[in-house]
């Protein structure tokens, strides 16, 4: 008794907090989804199964596959460029980690939009990199670089890779050296040493930075905004319109329930996966 | 020097903030405004308070959407006076968040244009009151273009020196608007078949597309990125202020007329001096010092007939007169069809 | 005579080197053309006219967005100051059980997927259905919410290397559950307590869509991610690279004296 009360004093302001706005607004979301949209907008409260019935519609459906593979896309590329990136910083002398690390995370620190505008002055037909290229003569024409999936990517990989390289570096940094060493001594070359053992050991850097990246990405509404030019339709962006243009309260809170449900299960499996591979290696 | 002064703002701010934190709503008579960023005189509220000691908290909202799906939620609460584009104002009276307007307190309402109080989605203007308005169409770098546009298609079937160098509105109802007009519809169309034919024209328009934009197309056209895009007339004139061989021009086709509105809010607890406010707004002094600095067209005769003559000479669109915008649709609110739209753009948007 | 061997360089450690130098340079070189930008006299990325700093005067200038960027600090700092201690608390309660509770679990890892947007919209329909008036007080409120989740996972990867046993053992020497949690976890647990709350601020400072929905009309709520969306949105004034130039040289700072801070705390 006294236990569970002691408990309580800790977990209870917090999961109140917790209760009172997000659990009780979100169940208000989810008590939407089943009314219908007014003539107008705003909510007629007759129960229905029709905005479920809409969000199935292959249409929406291929939004959330694009969505999945911009940020799947986003989520690779973020690895490979965090992997070597976060093994050079771990394999550095260890009193200039730090600072590098710090060098790495400095510019997650800013504005995310700042971040992403920046981008738009970096990729714009009139921008700096397109200006570079046709001073040196690389190209004779300005590239079409901003307003395409490339450009989504490319935003959502500059703001997300500090964050996979610090999760990759702490889990590389955690190895023990003799591990490798073992490894060498007993006659593996250094790519079979990295790929049997250093990589398997990583696999819960590499997960947590991944999960990371790619719940951002999915359901981003910013990145596409601004350097998708409105070409690039996300599920973010969707569920933005239904509830700002078209005024569809119940429409939206349908598909947002939906992504919420695609994250909980990706989650659920990658949970599985790496405990899975935990008990593998041991 | 500076370092002071920015100091001494901050200070200045900070009794300010802890009070909205602490008390919410602090003096009575503030009237908080949303208005899009830009749209009117930058220093109208230091002038509205010194003429009638009512002070004006200034919002701003990028898009009708975002002040739409706000209020929509909130019933207006903290609002006094919106500025939305008429089906917007349509559709927040039937959803009864606008209020009624009471004319006995708005005098300055006979500096209208006769056409302008007799407008389709408000007639008599009982909920609404035009505070701007104009046409959609192309504006263009004249010196880029290799031909002077004069149809929809221009924009919707660029030239090939053009594509990838036009952007369209990407609200949803300008968008279809605009491709419901190439094809000779009502810009307030909702049968299926010529939905269909207006999402076929629109997809096929969207490989040629640079991006769809509301807010920045004619910086777009000033630094070169575009050279045709989908604009509003007054937001066109933003262009050419900063480029002189920017061009409006309203396609062959046909157009629609839109306005944007003030809006009182029926939950605003300050009636009185909203309506104030729209009835200074609509002085014709203050209306014509609007134009001269938002270089949109206003609906107010006194003010648009005291305009001086060069500003008409380097805008040509400010002298439109209002029987030749009249022959034009006004966009109406689409009820129920509004789930037609937005599946249609989506189907646009996520187009390869 | 050179009886030198040449030093054999090792290919990969050359890969890792250069590719580390390419990653700085993606990092770095978008901000630093903003920051170049906005001592642009012209204001323009195409042209140079000559080093000015009219941009930072005409910023210096705008009211709104001084107010802004106050509004800002003080959200961020009221909603890092209650996550941090919720979250703190939270991450011990859960920490101590030894049994995993996965309602629990699953409810600290909420906030951290649901989309902002959907969590935009809820709050507002929530504040909207209580009837209750919105302004700063009411962005904070939400702030907390993705707060408190970012908070306790952070500390509770701190936790998961804390010997529990000196708890109890305080706790059976007498001192009383406040003092032990106090004088002895704390201590203990505060780098993990300090990145949290960190990591909040910057959450806070950086967030936009839930704060410009549960804000309240005007510009006694507008914060500073508001504000540069709108300049942003409503493109390219010049004014936007230079307010980008001080944030980034702000948060840089704050950054760098935590980390000052960080390692203090953690040589102690």
């Amino acid at each position: 008794m006294y236990q569970r009360l002691r408990t309580f004093l800790f977990v209870g302001p917090g999961l109140a907090w917790l209760t009172f706005f997000m659990v009780v607004p979100c169940l208000l979301v989810f008590l939407y989804s089943f009314f219908e949209r007014g003539v107008y907008g705003g909510i007629v409260y007759d129960f229905t199964f029709e905005n479920f019935d809409r969000a199935f519609d292959p249409l929406y459906l291929a939004i959330l596959l694009k969505s999945a593979k911009i940020a799947g896309l986003a989520t690779l590329i973020a690895l490979l460029i965090a992997y070597p990136a976060a093994y050079a910083i771990a394999r550095a002398p260890a009193q200039r980690q730090p600072v590098y690390l710090f060098l790495v995370m400095l510019p997650f620190w800013s504005n995310y939009l700042i971040r992403t505008y920046a981008w738009i002055v970096m990729l714009n037909r009139e921008g700096l990199i397109n200006r570079a290229l046709l001073d040196f003569g690389l190209v004779g024409e300005a590239l079409p670089l901003l307003y395409n999936e490339a450009s989504v990517v490319t935003g959502l990989v500059y703001n997300y890779v500090p964050f996979v390289i610090l999760a990759i570096y702490s889990s590389i940094s955690r190895l023990n050296p003799e591990i490798a060493e073992a490894s060498e001594d007993l006659g593996a070359p250094s790519y079979k040493t990295f790929l049997r053992v250093i990589l398997p050991l990583t696999l819960p850097g590499i997960a947590a930075g991944a999960v990371f990246v790619f719940v951002l990405s999915i359901g981003n509404f910013i990145t596409p905004d601004l350097l998708g030019g409105g070409r690039v339709q996300m599920v973010g962006n969707l569920i933005y319109d239904q509830f700002l243009e078209a005024r569809d309260w119940p429409f939206g809170s349908a598909l947002s329930l939906i992504l919420i449900g695609v994250m909980m299960c990706l989650l659920f499996a990658q949970a599985v996966a790496v405990n899975r591979s935990a008990e593998g290696t041991r | 020097m500076k370092k002071t002064a920015f100091a001494k703002k901050l200070l200045a701010g900070a009794p300010a903030a802890v009070l909205a934190l602490g008390l919410g709503p602090a003096a009575a008579q503030t009237l908080v405004i949303s208005n899009w960023d830009g749209y009117m005189p930058a220093d109208m509220a230091e002038q509205f308070e010194a003429e009638t000691g009512i002070s004006i908290d200034v919002a701003n909202h990028a898009t009708n959407e975002e002040i739409m799906g706000k209020v929509t939620a909130s019933g207006g609460k903290g609002y006094d006076v919106i500025f939305v584009s008429s089906p917007f104002a349509e559709a927040l009276d039937k959803l009864g968040i606008a209020a009624k307007l009471d004319h006995s307190m708005l005098p300055n309402m006979e500096n209208l244009y006769p056409e302008a109080r007799e407008l389709s989605y408000d007639e008599g203007l009982t909920f609404s009151m035009p505070y701007a308005w104009g046409t959609t169409g192309l504006c263009y770098r004249s010196d880029l273009v290799s031909e002077e546009p004069d149809s929809w298609m221009d924009l919707l079937d660029p030239s090939d020196d053009l594509a990838g160098k036009v952007t369209m509105l990407s609200t949803d109802r300008w968008m279809i608007g605009a491709a419901a007009l190439a094809k000779g519809y009502s810009v307030n169309v909702t049968e299926e078949e010529k939905l269909t034919e207006v999402k076929d024209l629109l997809v096929s328009a969207k490989e040629d597309l640079l991006a769809y934009d509301d807010t920045t197309f004619y910086s777009k056209l000033v630094s070169g990125e575009a050279s045709l895009v989908h604009a509003w007339d007054g937001w066109c004139n933003y262009g050419i202020a900063e480029n002189a061989d920017i061009k409006y021009t309203i396609p062959s086709e046909g157009t629609d007329l839109w306005v944007d509105t003030m809006v009182v809010m029926e939950s605003s607890e300050n009636k009185e001096a909203a309506h104030e406010f729209i009835n200074y707004i609509l002085g014709a002094d203050t209306h014509k010092w609007v134009v001269e600095n938002i270089l949109y067209k206003v609906p107010n005769k006194a003010s648009m007939e005291a305009l001086d003559a060069s500003m008409v000479e380097t805008y040509p669109n400010l002298g439109m007169e209002p029987a030749a915008m009249l022959e034009y649709e006004m966009l109406r609110d689409v009820g129920n069809a509004q789930k037609d739209y937005s599946r249609l753009k989506t189907e646009v948007m996520s187009a390869q | 005579m050179s009886a030198r061997i040449p030093r054999r360089r090792d290919p990969a450690k050359l890969f890792l080197g250069g590719h580390l130098w390419l990653v700085y340079t993606f990092l770095y070189v978008p901000i630093l053309v903003l920051m170049a930008l906005s001592f642009n006299d012209l204001g323009l990325p195409t042209a140079w006219g000559g080093v000015s700093l009219k941009w930072y005067g005409e910023l210096a200038q705008n009211d709104a967005v001084l107010r802004a960027a106050l509004n800002t600090v003080i959200v961020a700092v009221v909603s890092t100051i209650l996550a941090t201690l919720l979250g703190t608390l939270l991450a011990f309660g859960v920490e101590r059980r030894q049994r995993r509770n996965n309602t629990m679990e699953a409810l600290l890892f909420a906030p951290m997927i649901i989309p902002d947007i959907v969590l935009a919209i809820a709050l507002l329909s929530f504040f909207t259905a209580l009837n209750f008036t919105l302004g700063l007080h009411s962005i904070i409120m939400s702030h907390v919410v993705f707060n408190i989740a970012f908070v306790c996972a952070v500390v509770r990867t701190r936790l998961r290397n804390f010997d529990f046993s000196i708890v109890e053992a305080s706790i059976d020497l007498g001192a009383g559950e406040v003092t032990t949690f106090r004088r002895v976890t704390l201590p203990a647990i505060f780098p993990g307590v300090l990145a949290g709350g960190l990591l909040a601020f910057t959450l806070s400072v950086d967030e936009f869509i839930i704060a410009y929905f549960t804000a309240g009309a005007g510009q006694g709520s507008t914060t500073l991610p508001m504000q540069i969306y709108s300049m942003i949105r409503f493109g390219v004034t010049p004014e936007i690279n230079a307010m980008a130039t001080i944030v980034m040289l702000v948060s840089f700072t704050l950054v760098f004296i935590s980390q000052r801070i960080d390692r203090k705390a953690i040589s102690q």
